[in-house]
């Protein structure tokens, strides 16, 4: 900075004229850098100075541990605020997603990259586009009417259930996966392909012996960013995952996100209730920071 | 096979020799392929689930999209789109109108912003600058936040500290954040695709930084930046967590930026909650599809057809 600072300074002694316009300019392009910082900086403290007040009158080991959820809706003084059964849920529910979401998008990605013939290329890759461009909305809908049903009819249960969250949210992250996957086996030398082929390798062989191993950042970053988009995800866990507060026996059972009590009970919720819902934000939202640490860790090792 | 063929000396001629009948070493028939598997069952059945999971990704797709179309299509009725919104006839035309707005003015306020701070980020500093730094890194969080916490800051900071109560401006500012990462990230890649020499040659020939900026860096880059903007645009339009207590769920016609107003994602996400419209659902969800993937598709098209190659 300050010896950009200097140039400047010793510019405008040289032609004595400088037009005030670049500076304002400049400064003005810092600004629309800054908003970025601000934003951030904003969302964290808004929601962290109204989740703190909550956090000490509940007690932090009691929000995270306590399986009790009971918000006092009537205002009579009391009730619990335990959100245990809430992380459980969301555990479940992305180690569903990801057990769906993984191995197809992952295989698919290998196809795409390396075996897909250019007319199909053409018809798949938009056809995965759609896949991400379908709203969480329309998602949940479908899960609502179709994949439900169909788990009530065939495993038995209310339908509402984890199998059913993860399957949805498993097809949603495919393209996530997918895109992210497919450009990091691209971006391998072709030499390592070819160096395998030579030394007698089946064509398998030579892509998930040298070519996988040698993409494995970027296709760990796809899934921690896949794992954040399952983490995240409101709209279609909300109708899908039955919403009950309690420790779930088996995957036909329904569970609770933190993100689904955020949507289902800040519309009327007041006093500790509401400070405990920004206190599950804040919790989502330190989950998805280590996450973004993560990727960042990831792509540093990669470099 | 180059020959050097020396001048002054007639190249020797060859046999006449029939090109195709010569097998070339490295290419395998469907036989010698069948009879290597068969060597190698492993890479047969690594071989064939990548085909399987292809096909699985392929008939998720078609299913989704066609059991939609199949289930909305016979459901889309003019009376869908209706001027006046009653809980008989669930017309989507408010929900439209406030969509097209919303989003509008969102890329009224985020399109300068995102498009300025890339400026910043690739013309003006040094990667290594600590600030660069931190503004990369807020805007990677930016883009990692959930929409349910976009939702919840939006409630407590634009709706309940700045007292806005649930409006389109609420929204509006919601969206603004979530869809600054996008602009700028979609941005800075377009100007970085812009090669050096235009630069220098626009500094060689006497014009100033900004000048180098607005007339000859941005307009070469303008492909890539309309198609991240068209992008947030199809973000706005599906987002629904961020946007149901900022924007709120009123079924209206947002008369203003301080009133609130359902979008069409929103409103897609009352008619589920009912229950009572099934069909008129399944029709907002074919309008909605249709406009994310045309939104979509306009972006690509963009930023594929009116790309310059240098």
């Amino acid at each position: 900075m300050t010896e950009e600072v200097l140039q400047d300074g010793k510019e405008i002694k040289r032609q004595i004229k400088v037009d005030p316009k670049e500076l304002i300019m400049k400064i003005v392009f810092i600004i629309a850098a800054v908003v970025f910082i601000a934003a951030v900086v904003t969302i964290c403290v808004f929601i962290f100075v109204q989740a703190v007040p909550a956090l000490k009158e509940i007690g932090l080991f009691n929000f995270l541990f306590s399986s009790e959820w009971d918000p006092d809706v009537e205002g009579t003084g009391g009730g619990s605020y335990g959100i245990a059964t809430m992380i459980v849920g969301s555990i479940y529910i992305t180690a569903g997603a990801l057990i769906v979401g993984v191995p197809i998008g992952f295989l698919t990605a290998v196809f795409m990259a390396r075996y897909c013939p250019r007319p199909l290329y053409k018809v798949m890759k938009p056809m995965t586009n759609i896949l991400a461009g379908i709203p969480s909305i329309v998602y949940g809908y479908f899960g609502v009417r179709v994949i439900v049903p169909f788990i009530r009819d065939t495993f038995g249960g209310y339908g509402y259930s984890i199998l059913s969250a993860s399957l949805v949210l498993g097809i949603m992250i495919l393209p996530t996966i997918i895109s992210v996957s497919e450009n990091a086996i691209r971006a391998v030398p072709k030499s390592y392909y070819e160096g395998a082929l030579a030394l007698g390798a089946t064509k398998e062989r030579a892509i998930f012996r040298t070519e996988v191993p040698a993409a494995k950042s970027g296709i760990v970053t796809s899934i921690i960013l896949g794992l954040g988009r399952v983490i995240g995800e409101t709209m279609a866990v909300v109708m899908l995952c039955g919403n009950q507060t309690e420790f779930p026996d088996s995957i036909l059972d329904g569970v609770r996100t933190m993100t689904a009590n955020i949507v289902l009970e800040l519309g009327y919720a007041e006093g500790l209730h509401r400070g405990a819902l920004i206190a599950t934000a804040a919790v989502l939202f330190v989950f998805i920071l280590i996450i973004t640490l993560l990727v960042s860790l990831i792509r540093k090792k990669a470099k | 096979m180059t020959e050097t063929v020396l001048i002054g000396q007639e190249p020797e001629l060859q046999p006449e020799v029939d090109v195709s009948k010569i097998v070339p070493i490295n290419r395998q028939s469907f036989g010698d392929k069948l009879r290597a598997y068969a060597k190698k069952p492993f890479s047969m059945i690594l071989m064939l689930l990548v085909m399987l999971a292809a096909l699985v990704t392929a008939a998720i797709v078609i299913f989704i999209v066609v059991y939609t179309l199949a289930q909305g299509i016979p459901n889309l009725k003019g009376a869908l789109f209706a001027w006046n919104y009653n809980s008989d006839n669930v017309s989507m035309t408010y929900a439209i109108i406030n969509t097209l707005f919303l989003a509008g003015m969102t890329i009224v306020i985020a399109a300068p912003i995102g498009v300025f701070a890339a400026i910043f980020m690739v013309e003006y500093a040094k990667s290594t600058n600590i600030f660069v730094k931190i503004v990369r890194m807020a805007a990677e969080t930016l883009s990692g936040i959930p929409s349910i916490v976009f939702g919840i800051f939006g409630m407590i900071f634009f709706v309940g500290v700045l007292g806005w109560g649930y409006s389109m401006l609420a929204g509006i500012f919601t969206m603004v954040l979530m869809t600054l990462p996008l602009i700028m990230r979609t941005t800075e890649e377009a100007l970085l695709a812009v090669p050096d020499s235009f630069r220098e040659g626009s500094f060689a020939l006497g014009a100033g930084k900004l000048r180098t900026i607005f007339v000859i860096i941005l307009p070469s880059a303008m492909s890539g930046i309309i198609s991240g903007i068209i992008l947030a645009i199809g973000r706005v339009v599906g987002e629904t967590a961020a946007l149901i207590y900022t924007g709120g769920s009123s079924r209206r016609l947002a008369g203003g930026f301080m009133q609130s107003g359902a979008t069409l994602a929103i409103h897609m996400y009352l008619l589920a909650n009912e229950g009572l419209h099934v069909g008129e659902a399944w029709a907002t969800a074919v309008v909605l599809i249709v406009l994310v993937v045309v939104i979509n598709g306009l972006a690509e098209f963009v930023g594929n057809k009116l790309k310059k190659e240098y």
